[in-house]
């Protein structure tokens, strides 16, 4: 039997490199119908009046009084129409549904719709939306979420503090950048809508469906097509699009596809939000601290998306890996005419991690002390409890990776001996960090309730039946290799097709570095009960998750395990400063993470180097933002990601510590190579130059300001 | 207009608009969707193809332009040996995630190796550049064409 972690060939592979895969925009039929989105070209305003052309024959045209159910995306509040109702809170927002067969006649009609607006006073920040509460439909607040917690007693220590540190930190929007734009081709058949799409989540698909149409579950069909990336952005994201092209194949009768072109993609699909973190700390007279104060504010765009969820994680996470037992948290998410913030790998665990990296760091600076030696101080250890007072479940390894990412890089060696070189500017940077795998609090339990099917044939066969999306991060592979490391059976006699909710049961979105974790694990159980039954022709089983006696929660408070697994990693990065042109060149990047037992070593390694790669890009160069609402980049020769020129190949190093719970000792993996990588970078740049570095991205406008202030 | 060339080693005539791009012609004319639009700028080489052996992205030649050219997809390419060098090199370097940008990175691959059957490292990064992946960040594409030079040499 071979070893869980040793690679195996991806079940996608071949079709995916011979270009035989279809995704969504692949489809064809002779009937096909094209749909456009015509958008909102106005920040907030009330729709007077619309304006159509003369439609040629065959051509449509449909607005929201054409969806016959409840005209609202199903996500966690209720505010965001699938077409707007009258009212426009975002420049992009979908108005109307152009339909036909030919794209050059359709974008003919969208150049000849006229709309007449009456603008209506528009919030463009955080601050203004806190001054101006103005209202409009967010959450069910009309323009925020917020939230707080504290653990221990914060203000009694805050009173006995010898020292007090402050910092404010700000980080800025990102894009996802999958290269397949939002895609999907839907169909009537038989009365049933059957929807091919690019998702991460068929049954939130299958939940709009219901609503938007109130039509019964077993009309609809759901069918993730091969998806060109995702990185949290068609976890949400997708029910737009996908409502959009079924109502347009329900009111036309014809096969219909919609794809987003780049442009639209960038300037109205969600984004990572953009944050505001304030921490202060409060610290003994032996530099030890013993209260923390954070406030977390975070830009959510015009309408609530996973806001309340994202700000959930980010203010869980916002002491890092440190034991802080006195701690004060505020949190809110602001309504801003703006594109909609949501879902994005790490999910509020890189604007939080960047903003504690940083501020431990300053305060290590500022007392004259290593920072790792300062930080080491304040680790997470055997025992302590996280910052919502829960239990941590398995061994705490940080002083173990902190050593191993220390000896990788030479960073303590390195650190002394950084700065100026000639003109050159040098820098090295480290920083730790963790991430909570699985939904958040009770989720997996309240909100999910994850059902997976394992099948086995007559023929030996056996079949995986699950709603996990494969987009890339190898999803089927590593399932396939869970069931057939636990049954003893080969790979190639396991069967995992994209799902189809039409077969596969409701085992949740494909997030929050749960598939593994949560997902495989029931996999295995179900396996495991297979093979007791091995002999029988034809074994159907069932599995239900549910939730572990050993863990707690209380949503009011926010008290308890936030997560039901934890990842852990290190980063050093090694950096110089082009004195012409400001631009930062990285020159090593070391890496140590415990993700527990790692199910396939390529699989790993992809996961890794592309998260640290997207987090460079998030850390030193993709910048997005919007002026009076209108995204100043729409195209991805203005929003730059990073090329193969970019960075250099990272070492990478597992620290093995397996789990408990998780499949063959497996831990989540998918966001945490993302969420600790911005501060690494900052770090170094802040070592290279003398100077704090606040916001990221720290693109060179920012360096060569920071290098003219005198100070 | 009526447009004649060569693809994929056979002829083909199509009837469509001068200015219509390769890449529709490819994909909506003659149903090889193996090059994807990614961006439709000329920005991602998601929709590259080799024409005349050069590597171009489809998204920005005119459908005339093309007129008694040779042009090579995915489609093609796929059954031919070095196809196969390439593909176990991506195999066994991870080179594959969502596999948006596969066939794109396949045929840069080709080209680089047509021009340069052992290229350095520095030459496979400069060859994809123009070349857009957000899964794998590129170190394993690179190393997958590099397993595809050594394994398949005397192929190209
Ligand atoms: S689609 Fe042609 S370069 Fe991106
Ligand atoms: S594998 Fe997904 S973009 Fe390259």
């Amino acid at each position: 039997m071979l070893n869980i972690s040793d690679s195996v060939k991806r079940n996608d592979f071949d079709d995916k490199i011979e270009g035989r895969a279809l995704y969504a925009g692949d489809l064809r039929d002779r009937d096909m119908l094209y749909a456009r989105i015509y958008r909102s070209q106005r920040q907030r305003a009330r729709i007077r009046e619309i304006r159509l052309p003369r439609l040629p024959e065959g051509y449509e045209v449909l607005d929201y009084h054409n969806i016959p159910g409840i005209n609202r995306v199903p996500i966690v509040y209720d505010d965001q129409p699938f077409l707007a109702e009258g009212e426009v809170n975002y420049i992009g927002e979908p108005i109307l549904l152009v339909l036909g067969r030919d794209r050059d006649v359709i974008n003919g009609i969208m150049s000849e719709i006229t709309i007449e607006y009456e603008d209506l006073e528009a919030i463009n920040t955080i601050e203004e939306s806190i001054l101006k509460p103005y209202v409009y439909c967010f959450a069910d607040d009309n323009s925020k979420i917020e939230y707080s917690f504290t653990r221990g007693d914060p203000d009694l220590h805050i009173d006995r503090a010898e020292k007090v540190f402050q910092d404010r930190f700000h980080t800025g929007y990102q894009e996802h950048a999958y290269l397949e734009p939002h895609s999907f081709t839907c169909e009537v058949v038989d009365d049933n809508i059957v929807v091919h799409g690019s998702m991460q989540c068929p049954y939130y698909v299958v939940e709009g469906i219901k609503r938007a149409f109130g039509w019964d579950e077993s009309r609809i069909r759901v069918i993730q097509q091969p998806t060109g990336g995702g990185f949290g952005g068609k976890e949400d994201y997708p029910s737009i699009p996908a409502i959009l092209c079924a109502l347009g194949a329900i009111m036309t009768g014809k096969p219909v596809q919609l794809v987003y072109d780049r442009e639209e993609d960038i300037i109205s699909t969600t984004k990572r939000h953009p944050s505001d973190i304030r921490i202060k700390s409060y610290l003994d007279a032996n530099n030890s601290i013993i209260a923390m104060d954070i406030d977390v504010r975070l830009d959510g765009g015009a309408y609530a998306g996973l806001s309340s969820v994202v700000l959930q994680r980010t203010i869980f996470s916002a002491t890092g890996v440190y034991n802080i037992e006195n701690l004060k948290v505020r949190g809110g998410a602001y309504a801003t005419n703006k594109v909609v913030s949501s879902a994005f790998r790490g999910f509020g665990g890189p604007q939080a991690l960047f903003a504690i990296e940083m501020h431990m760091e300053n305060i290590a600076l500022a007392l004259d002390m290593d920072p790792l030696e300062f930080k080491r101080e304040h680790f997470l250890r055997d025992g302590d409890l996280s910052s919502t007072q829960g239990e941590f479940r398995n061994r705490i390894k940080l002083d173990e990776i902190a050593e191993m990412v220390d000896k990788d890089s030479g960073y303590s060696l390195k650190r002394g001996s950084t700065g100026k070189e000639g003109e050159t500017l040098r820098g090295i940077g480290l920083s730790i960090f963790d991430h909570g795998c699985g939904f958040t609090g009770a989720g997996e339990a309240d909100l999910l309730k994850s059902k997976v099917r394992l099948m086995k044939y007559a023929d030996g066969t056996v079949e995986i039946f699950v709603s996990s999306a494969e987009i890339g991060q190898g999803v089927q592979t590593t399932l396939g290799k869970i069931v057939s490391q636990e049954l003893g059976i080969p790979l190639e006699r396991v069967v995992h097709n994209y799902p189809d909710t039409r077969y596969c049961p409701d085992s949740g979105p494909t997030v929050a570095s749960r598939t593994v974790l949560i997902v495989g694990r029931l996999l295995q159980e179900c396996a495991m009960e297979m093979k007791k039954r091995w002999d029988e022709e034809e074994v159907e089983i069932i599995k239900v998750y549910r939730y572990p006696h050993d863990l707690a929660w209380d949503n009011e408070t926010f008290m308890g395990n936030a997560y039901p697994e934890y990842s852990w990693g290190a980063n050093v990065v090694e950096i110089h400063i082009d004195p012409a042109t400001y631009k930062v060149e990285v020159d090593g990047i070391w890496t140590v993470y415990d993700i527990g037992t790692p199910i396939d070593m390529k699989i790993v390694q992809g996961q890794i180097e592309g998260g640290l790669v997207q987090g460079f890009g998030y850390g030193l160069m993709e910048e997005f933002d919007c002026i009076n609402g209108s995204p100043r980049q729409k195209s991805l020769t203005t929003y730059v990601i990073p090329s193969s020129r970019d960075f250099p190949k990272p070492s990478i190093r597992l620290f093995e510590n397996p789990r408990r719970k998780g499949p063959f000792g497996a831990s989540g993996l998918g966001e945490l190579p993302i969420v600790g990588v911005a501060p690494a970078i900052a770090s170094a740049v802040q070592n290279a130059l003398g100077k704090k570095v606040c916001r990221i991205p720290v693109t060179p406008e920012y360096i060569r300001e920071l290098m003219e202030d005198g100070n | 207009m009526e447009i004649k060339f060569t693809l994929n080693g056979e002829q083909v005539t199509i009837i469509d608009e001068p200015t219509r791009r390769l890449l529709d012609v490819l994909r909506d004319n003659l149903g090889l969707t193996g090059a994807k639009e990614g961006c439709g700028e000329g920005e991602c080489g998601s929709c590259a193809v080799l024409m005349d052996g050069r590597l171009v992205n489809s998204c920005m030649v005119p459908a005339f332009t093309v007129e008694d050219r040779d042009i090579l997809t995915i489609e093609g390419f796929r059954d031919q040996e070095r196809f196969k060098a390439i593909s176990r090199g991506f195999e066994k370097a991870g080179s594959v995630q969502c596999g948006f940008c596969t066939p794109g990175f396949v045929m840069a691959a080709e080209a680089l190796l047509r021009q340069n059957p052992h290229p350095t490292e520095e030459e496979i990064i400069a060859a994809i550049e123009g070349n857009l992946c957000r899964c794998t960040g590129y170190s394993m594409i690179v190393e997958g064409i590099m397993i595809a030079s050594r394994e398949g040499d005397g192929l190209w």
